[in-house]
């Protein structure tokens, strides 16, 4: 298979597009956790109740439509090699729990990849909604109804005085988590984010680097998150964190201003070293990968490289791991053979624009 | 320095572990972070799971702490949940509950609990399913319509105060349908 074709199929259809602020917010995201009222939760549930849960989804939605959510498919996880699994994960279509850990796991896709639906994960249900950029209301907005779509079949388990009932008592209440995948070298840079994640946490938001921890996320993309799911409304919840993103966006902004104005050439060199890098490489592990994926992403933000799409950040971020680089390869790798694939994969993905 | 997982790949990721309130460091390599769930894109697999650990613990040091004979006798050692098996003492090891049904077994004790990870919170506040909301949704829409007009008439717009006291009263007539049906 061609590159081109590869990528074509790998990447979600959605993050192609273009949202709004998204030379800095890469994605929003809402995700809201839901169990069936009579049945155990996974942790406890035996495993014919399970398979209940498993069934109903498949006869009630697999092939499904629900507005611009389109055909919905129905993979067991049993069905999935190692490979296949590890894929959705880096797709950010389910999580490593459901592909590792889970009992009787499934989960049904959107054509567009914009909506998964995790079943027998920790809880029954994990609805996940995808928007391109910075756009938390309208996926809240399409995710409850979403919400209001299942529930016209489904019993939700809920209770007058503590929300929709969770496994852990983390997610009770909204069941509810919107986060934004951000891209803020700039103040990564000028070392403001160790400053600022703290003050962030004060608000009751979490922050963290997503192929990372803490203030050292790799490639500089961090997730911003709520913390409390009891209490606030799904709108407040949303409004809050929607403020903060509002904040760090000008921030970064700012940041990036005020570093192109007093070291622009430093900075100039600094990007075009890692252009140099991933150009030319052979080998190359995926931190390094993604320090110069990010420095590449901000030269084409700040106008210094012109010939290549702004999506490419976003691309190989998914396309340069583990997962994806053994589909492409069609066999098991090394991570030192890793190493060399990741390494070939940006140099062509990277011809494929001059 | 080597990975603590598969002691195969050098460690490329540093995480801080905190179980039962021992911190340990854990180095390992990007592989294994993905493997063994130090890494995900849900949030609740570390951040929140320390954050459970320092919850629970405090939990624990409570318990202890009223353990004088007095205390002990009014509450049962263990209670159980009569649906789905779990015991409080299982629920505080976990960290999980197992079935909606423990939430009302285990009621009286979760305040301290939902306090602590939601900022003082212990109520739900949010959305109602539709169906299975059905009086409380109506309550929750007479709520909002009733501060509605307050604003209106603080902000001399009678006539739209007029059309909302009628939507108000509609409401109330269902409310009192809905509620003389549950008598039933
Ligand atoms: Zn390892
Ligand atoms: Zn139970």
């Amino acid at each position: 298979m061609s590159l081109e074709q590869f990528m074509n199929e790998a990447i979600s259809p959605w993050l192609k597009e273009e949202g709004p602020d998204s030379d800095i917010v890469m994605s929003s995201r809402i995700r809201l956790a839901r169990n069936f009222d009579h049945i155990p939760f996974p942790i406890l549930a035996g495993q014919e109740e399970l398979e209940q849960v498993v069934e109903f989804f498949k006869e009630e939605y697999e092939d499904h439509s629900f507005g611009p959510y389109k055909d919905f498919e129905f993979i067991h996880m049993s069905k999935l090699n190692p490979t296949e699994k590890r894929v959705l994960v880096e797709k950010h279509l389910i999580s490593p729990h459901l592909s590792d850990h889970a009992k009787n796991g499934a989960t049904l896709i959107s054509q567009n990849e914009q909506v998964s639906v995790m079943v027998n994960e920790e809880d029954h249900i994990r609805v996940q909604l995808y928007f391109p950029g910075f756009q938390l209301e309208k996926a809240l907005e399409q995710a409850s109804d979403f919400d209001d779509w299942l529930e016209e079949k489904i019993n939700f388990a809920f209770d007058e005085k503590r929300g929709y009932l969770t496994s852990c008592p983390t997610n009770v209440g909204t069941g509810l988590r919107a986060s934004v995948m951000m891209h803020l070298p700039a103040l990564t840079m000028t070392q403001q984010m160790s400053r600022l994640i703290p003050a962030i946490n004060q608000l009751g938001l979490v922050v963290r680097g997503i192929y990372g921890e803490g203030s050292e996320a790799i490639g500089n993309i961090f997730q911003i998150s709520n913390q409390i799911t009891l209490g606030k409304s799904e709108k407040d919840i949303v409004d809050d964190l929607k403020s903060v993103v509002e904040q760090l966006i000008e921030q970064e902004r700012n940041a990036r201003q005020q570093i192109v104005q007093q070291n622009g050439i430093q900075l100039e060199d600094k990007i075009f070293r890692s252009y140099g890098v991933l150009a030319n490489s052979r080998i190359i592990e995926s931190k390094e990968a993604a320090k110069c994926l990010s420095d590449v992403r901000l030269g084409i933000d700040l106008g210094y490289i012109n010939s290549l799409s702004k999506t490419i950040l976003n691309e190989l971020m998914i396309l340069t791991q583990p997962g994806f680089l053994q589909q492409y390869a069609q066999q098991n790798l090394s991570p030192d053979e890793r190493d060399v694939r990741r390494a070939a994969l940006i140099r062509e993905r990277l011809n494929l624009e001059i | 320095m080597e990975c603590q997982e598969c002691h195969e790949r050098p460690a490329s990721l540093h995480f801080t572990q905190v179980v039962n309130g021992h911190k340990t460091e854990v180095y390992v390599c990007e592989k294994c972070a993905y493997d063994k769930g130090y890494m995900s894109q849900e949030q609740d697999s570390l951040s929140l799971h320390n954050l459970l650990s320092g919850l629970f613990n405090f939990d624990s040091f409570q318990l202890s702490d009223s353990k004088s004979p007095s205390a002990s006798h009014r509450e049962p050692q263990s209670l159980k949940c009569g649906h789905c098996g779990l015991t409080y003492d299982e629920f505080k090891r976990v960290g999980k509950f197992g079935c909606a049904n423990c939430y009302k077994t285990f009621d009286e004790r979760l305040n301290p609990i939902f306090r602590r990870v939601h900022s003082g919170n212990t109520i739900h506040n949010g959305k109602v399913p539709k169906r299975k909301g059905g009086q409380l949704h109506v309550q929750r829409e007479m709520d909002q319509k009733r501060s509605e007009l307050q604003a209106l008439i603080h902000q001399e717009e009678f006539e739209e105060a007029a059309k909302v006291r009628d939507q108000i009263r509609t409401l109330e007539r269902q409310l009192d349908s809905e509620q003389r049906e549950g008598d039933q």
